[in-house]
């Protein structure tokens, strides 16, 4: 690991200020995706900024009947909270599909929208990655890819964003809050989040240097059988192949999110008009401009199927 | 000395084999611990005070601001109990109870917990006053070599303590009503702790034992 300062935040607003007067700078919250990252010098922040002690962790009603989760709101904390439990249960599946206890316990809401890809080739400093190494090339493509992207990807880079409880934020409709160092503050979609890699694979969201995330808010309540269907290789512990996150009305009619396949949280609006005519007829419009590699075909049927199952569970 | 002529066929062979795995194949980042994990080293260190609650003292210790709580722990305060496996929170051995919870102690820096109260393996019981979750798992063999133990032990404490605060988890059926104290819940909330000795049913036992308060 490389040596570096650190700094406690004393406020949202001092915290972006201050990493954007000292180049180098990370904020810390959980530390469980970037001290793994600078444990391998994939991360070389030379100062830190740690935002434990802001108050930032609490879950409150919004005006109009929605939900704002503090940035520092913990994993198991966000899970376990009674409305999210009784009104958005797809995050609450989504995040104890995710991890482990120990980790979840850790976790914060904004660290987890900013982990990192688990891209085996961006962990091996070994290897050629343009997401670690900009310029570098991408060893994913033509290596060991079965857990890589199916769609949205690049020339560039093929990796996918491991994070469960993105795909519930994005199936839910969630906006970022934050700040900037200037002071401003400023709310983005989640679907206008996360970017596809394109040919800077190394630029992961459309934050700028030194914002800070304050916030996620939940709009109102949107009803629905909620279901998150994760695939993986182990029962337990392991990231997603693919995971599905549904809401399902009654009329059937509903909203999708699919992880595992893309650089982002995967959802087609256009597709969910498909949704009373079943996962095959949703799979085909969400995944029309798929490109699998010749390891990762099996993702697409995989969609389908996992689909399939969440709208019969919902019916049921 | 060898020298560089003293170099065999069979060498350049190796080397060559060893650099082409290298570049085919990555080191999975998925479940299990990468081989390149780098030492740490670097520039001039930075160094730091902390003082941390540790086992119901407290504890002034000076240390290197890359130390992580684990370090801390072992290295510093010489509680060499908790373990350090992969040291990239994927098995759990480093478990130790922080405010109450159970978090991996080598994903976190020790300058981030001033004041804080960590129980580690040796704050649960002593060898002649056990913590009932170690009389059990004595009394149900619930480990082999002893490695993840004292991770497994303090995971378990806490986890029991998760399902009493109502904490769903994964296999939970119903989000809106409390969890059970069932074999599959603990199972799924120990999924954190890797046994590669794979004492996982005797394990479960233990847990059992002391949330129905036989042990
Ligand atoms: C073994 C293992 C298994 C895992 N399995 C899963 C899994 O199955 N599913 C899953 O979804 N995740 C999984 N994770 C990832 C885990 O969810 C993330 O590590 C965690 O959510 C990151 O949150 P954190 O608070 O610890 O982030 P940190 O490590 O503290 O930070 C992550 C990034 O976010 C930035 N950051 C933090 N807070 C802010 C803020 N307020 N504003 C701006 N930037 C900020 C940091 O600078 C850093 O770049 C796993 C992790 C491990 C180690
Ligand atoms: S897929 Fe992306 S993260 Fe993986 S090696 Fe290629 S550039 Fe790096």
């Amino acid at each position: 690991m490389k040596s570096f300062t650190y700094e406690k935040a004393t406020s949202a607003a001092d915290a972006a200020a201050a990493a954007a007067r000292k180049e180098g700078t990370k904020f810390i919250a959980g530390g469980t995706n970037l001290l793994d990252l600078m444990k391998l010098e994939i991360e070389t922040p030379t100062h830190l900024i740690d935002v434990n002690g802001l108050d930032l962790d609490k879950i409150e009603p919004t005006q109009d009947g929605g939900l704002r989760i503090g940035a520092l709101v913990r994993n198991t904390d966000l899970a376990a909270n009674e409305r999210v439990r009784r009104d958005y249960g797809l995050l609450s599946r989504a995040l104890l599909a995710g991890a482990s206890g120990q980790l979840r316990n850790r976790a914060t809401t904004a660290g987890n929208l900013l982990q990192r890809t688990r891209c085996p080739y961006f962990y091996d400093t070994n290897q050629r990655c343009n997401k670690r190494q900009p310029g570098s090339g991408c060893a994913a493509i033509g290596g060991i890819n079965r857990q890589l992207a199916v769609v949205g990807a690049s020339e560039a880079c093929i990796a996918t964003n491991p994070s469960d409880m993105a795909v519930a934020m994005r199936a839910l409709d969630a906006t970022v809050e934050t700040v900037r160092p200037d002071g401003a503050t400023r709310t983005i979609p989640i679907a206008e989040f996360h970017r596809l890699p394109g040919d800077t694979p190394h630029i992961e969201t459309t934050l700028t240097a030194g914002e800070l995330i304050t916030a996620v808010t939940l709009p109102k309540p949107v009803g629905g059988k909620q279901i998150y269907r994760k695939v993986r290789d182990r029962a337990s512990y392991a990231f997603a192949l693919i995971s599905v996150g549904a809401i399902v009305q009654p009329d059937g009619s509903g909203r999708v999110a699919v992880g595992g396949v893309a650089h982002k949280p995967w959802r087609v609006e256009a597709a969910e008009a498909e949704m009373p005519r079943g996962a095959q007829a949703v799979t085909e419009r969400l995944l029309a401009d798929a490109k699998p590699t010749e390891e990762n075909g099996f993702k697409i049927p995989l969609v389908e199927r996992t689909l399939g199952a969440v709208l019969t569970e919902a019916r049921g | 000395m060898p020298s560089s002529s003293d170099f065999t066929r069979r060498d350049v062979l190796i080397v060559g084999a060893a650099s082409v795995v290298a570049t085919a194949a990555p080191n999975i980042a998925h479940g299990q611990v990468p081989a390149s994990a780098a030492p740490i080293i670097a520039g001039a260190p930075v160094m730091s005070k902390v003082s941390l609650n540790v086992n119901g003292g407290i504890r002034e210790v000076e240390l290197d601001m890359r130390a992580t709580l684990l370090d801390a722990l072992r290295e510093n305060l010489q509680l060499t109990g908790t373990k350090k496996g992969c040291d990239h929170g994927q098995c759990g051995a480093c478990t130790v109870i922080v405010n109450g919870r159970r978090i991996n102690s080598c994903l976190t820096l020790a300058v981030m917990h001033q004041g804080e109260t960590i129980t580690t393996i040796e704050g649960l019981g002593t060898p002649d006053n056990l913590h009932p979750m170690q009389a059990a798992f004595i009394k149900h063999d619930g480990y082999q070599c002893g490695y993840c133990t004292p991770g497994q032990i303090c995971s378990a404490v806490a986890m029991l303590e998760e399902i009493k605060a109502g904490i769903p988890s994964h296999v939970s059926t119903d989000l809106t009503s409390a969890p059970q104290d069932t074999n599959e819940e603990y199972r799924e909330r120990m999924s954190g702790n890797i046994c590669r000795c794979g004492a996982y049913s005797n394990i479960v036992e233990a847990i059992t034992e002391v949330a129905e308060g036989r042990a």
